[in-house]
């Protein structure tokens, strides 16, 4: 009961968020609304009791990518950019487009439908950071060092865009 | 859990009554240490501070809200007002979220996560938006340039705290606040003994943090204005200042958890007692502590020039008798209220030691640069912080696997990484960029 | 649990406006916001399917994908600054010359 309500509640905020942010014309107000969808999709982290991904999701996501993009937007702001066109020419065809591949993926939905359901009954790990911890540190290793070598390059292509005179 | 109190209360009426005392406490706490800060940077200057507001300056902090209460309400022309007003709000907010995870005692805490410690970082990387939104909602270059300076310090500092803390966190074994505490009664120590390097780390980035002394620069009088919060005036400074100083409570409550036993006594293991009952040696500290303070009040007494302030400091006299009888009282209590008791009284003079030292830092040393502060964070802690997490490690290992004592261990990898930590520290400014050398007789 | 169902129409309701605002936005800093979107949707659809089987498989290929989108993100937004500092413009559509 107490589910389902919280269900709608971060379902509603994440989607009325993403449809807000695709459509404002202040470039900070759709990142703050970008941030809201974000805190609602940690929610429903919590919910699918993976509570290592909820924090892990607003420390990295909200608190170190959002401000990323927070602050290159302050660095870009243009005033005079309010008062452009905000949706570029191909916008019929683009959303013709989404429609197609929406009723696709919904195509397949209905399909399966009869295969997902409650799902087996599974017991709640108490240690769901332990299990994760594991997991990462067992079966994912290779991927896990390939991602570090992924950030160091992403930490020097960052740098290096950012200077002046390289 | 206590046994009188049925489930369902305990379950869902408890948390909401924390959550109640805490919210509305914090606030005047929060005052009251801007009080102390005061009359702590006037004796450091040798002068006397707040002494006109009620007896001792003590009326002072409620005399500050009423005044910020009834100032008027100034929004700049073109400022954003949602996210204007939004701002304070979000800073104040997310400090006093983060105090749902923290245990005052074995008992007094609204919700005992599973990922505590993390909920409480991630808490605190939010309220990085309170400063950064206020700045661009201002509609004015300092405040703009403030935040982003803030928010940058805050961003590169939260790295290097929070890797100081999975130094601690790799002797605890658990994310969960309570387990933390609980480990640092099964070994025995605080975790300041095992991981000293990782205080450090973990105080430096506190400070840095919280935006005090010396990394201050963003909301400093002489730079920028006032940085962020130059536009902000009345009840809004105001929440953005109780904001800060609510903040520095988190953070000194994370530390004291952490690394400075939560609420335990020092020496936990120490169980003898006095012969025929059961109360603990160490258990009548509390008491002494505030006799000792009642007796110097008394003291004190006869030397005050005024009446009223005789009266005030006999008054303090008076209630710091009676706090020691409480303490005294609450050791014949059941173990459970003796326990809560005590280890509010243990959790509160620990973070009180923190605070005092956040406020003696900022009236003792003079104020980075920000680059110096950018160099500091990014050059020094965090490699600094890298080394002691692997030190740690190998610690543990060492210490599980050989049958070394963990003390042992630990103080041996701890002083490795303070060799690293002084060649780090001696490395100093990059040169300047060589001159083309130019060959002689030209 | 509720119904995997939910979650997985959840997940594809974000997918799709992220995808129209991929497509349809002219400021290239919001079609990276879009793509932050996308990113999400799938996270939600893995968390959702590591519940459902009880493993926690889903929820390490969520926390690689968080990794990656930090990557991203940070070097896209580093391309955009290098751009404006050049060129003065964040639209997509003007920028159609590299050289000039």
């Amino acid at each position: 009961m107490l589910n389902a309500f919280l269900f709608y509640f971060f379902a509603i905020l994440a989607v009325g968020s993403a449809i807000l942010m695709v459509t404002r014309r202040n470039i900070v107000h759709a990142a703050v609304f970008l941030i809201t969808a974000l805190l609602a999709t940690a929610g429903i982290f919590l919910l699918l009791q993976a509570e290592f991904l909820f924090v892990t999701q607003i420390i990295l996501y909200v608190g170190g990518i959002m401000v990323l993009f927070v602050f290159v937007i302050m660095l870009v702001n243009l005033d005079v950019s309010l008062q452009l066109v905000q949706f570029s020419r191909q916008r019929y065809v683009a959303v013709a487009l989404a429609v197609v591949l929406a009723v696709q993926v919904l195509g397949a939905f209905w399909v399966g439908r009869t295969s997902v359901g409650a799902g087996p009954a599974q017991a709640i790990e108490a240690k769901n950071t332990e299990a994760v911890g594991q997991a990462l540190f067992q079966h994912y290793l290779l991927p896990f060092e390939i991602a570090s070598i992924l950030l160091l390059v992403a930490m020097v292509g960052a740098v290096v865009m950012g200077k002046r005179r390289i | 859990m206590n046994h009188l109190i049925p489930t369902a209360i305990q379950q869902y009426v408890l948390p909401v009554l924390y959550g109640i005392v805490i919210v509305a406490i914090l606030p005047l706490l929060a005052g009251y240490i801007v009080l102390m800060e005061r009359k702590v940077m006037a004796d450091m200057q040798a002068r006397l501070g707040p002494m006109r507001v009620g007896p001792h300056g003590l009326l002072q902090p409620i005399a500050d809200a009423l005044k910020l209460l009834i100032k008027e309400d100034i929004i700049p022309e073109h400022a954003d007002r949602f996210m204007f007003w939004m701002a304070p709000v979000l800073s104040v907010g997310m400090a006093l979220l983060a105090y749902a995870a923290i245990p005052f005692g074995p008992v007094f805490q609204v919700a005992d996560l599973n990922v505590g410690l993390l909920f409480i970082l991630a808490v605190s990387s939010l309220g990085i938006y309170g400063i950064v939104l206020g700045g661009w909602a201002s509609n004015s270059h300092y405040s703009l340039l403030g935040a982003l300076r803030s928010a940058a310090q805050l961003v590169s500092y939260e790295t290097a705290a929070g890797l100081g803390l999975v130094s601690a966190l790799i002797w605890a074994g658990s994310l969960s606040m309570k387990s933390i505490v609980e480990a640092q009664y099964d070994r025995g120590d605080w975790f300041i003994a095992y991981v000293p390097v990782g205080f450090f780390i973990y105080l430096v980035g506190s400070i840095a943090e919280t935006n005090r002394a010396p990394f201050d620069l963003p909301e400093a009088e002489s730079e920028l204005v006032a940085g962020y919060m130059t536009e902000y005036s009345g009840f809004r400074w105001a929440l953005y200042f109780l904001g800060e100083y609510a903040n520095m409570m988190v953070v000194a409550s994370i530390a004291t958890t952490l690394f400075l036993g939560g609420w335990l006594r020092p020496f936990v293991r120490y169980h003898d007692h006095f012969p025929g009952t059961s109360v603990e040696l160490l258990d009548i500290v509390p008491s002494l502590i505030f006799l000792f303070a009642a007796a110097y009040c008394l003291r004190l007494v006869p030397r005050q020039p005024v009446k009223i302030q005789r009266m005030v400091m006999a008054a303090v006299a008076g209630l710091c008798l009676v706090l020691s009888g409480v303490m005294a009282a609450a050791l014949l209590a059941s173990p459970g209220v003796m326990a809560g008791i005590h280890g509010a009284f243990w959790f509160l003079a620990k973070v009180f030691a923190y605070i005092y030292g956040f406020l003696w830092f900022r009236f003792t040393f003079p104020r980075y640069r920000f680059d110096q502060l950018m160099r500091l964070g990014w050059r020094f802690l965090i490699p600094l912080s890298l080394v002691n997490v692997i030190a740690t490690a190998v610690a543990v290992v060492v210490s599980e696997e050989w049958g070394l004592h963990p003390l042992a261990s630990a103080l041996i990898m701890q002083v490795l990484t303070l060799g690293v930590a002084l060649w780090l520290a001696g490395r100093g400014e990059e040169p300047a960029a060589r001159e083309p050398q130019v060959a002689e007789g030209d | 649990m509720l119904p995997i169902g939910n979650y997985l129409f959840l997940s594809f309701t974000l997918f799709t406006i992220g995808v129209i605002g991929v497509l349809t936005r002219r400021n290239v800093i919001v079609m990276l916001m879009s793509i932050e979107l996308i990113l999400n949707a799938v996270n939600i659809n893995l968390v959702a399917f590591s519940r459902y089987w009880g493993t926690v498989d889903g929820q390490v290929f969520a926390i690689f994908i968080i990794t990656d989108a930090a990557a991203e993100a940070a070097v896209g937004l580093g391309i955009i600054l290098a751009f404006f500092r050049n060129r003065q413009t964040v639209l997509a559509d003007e920028m159609d010359m590299l050289r000039w």
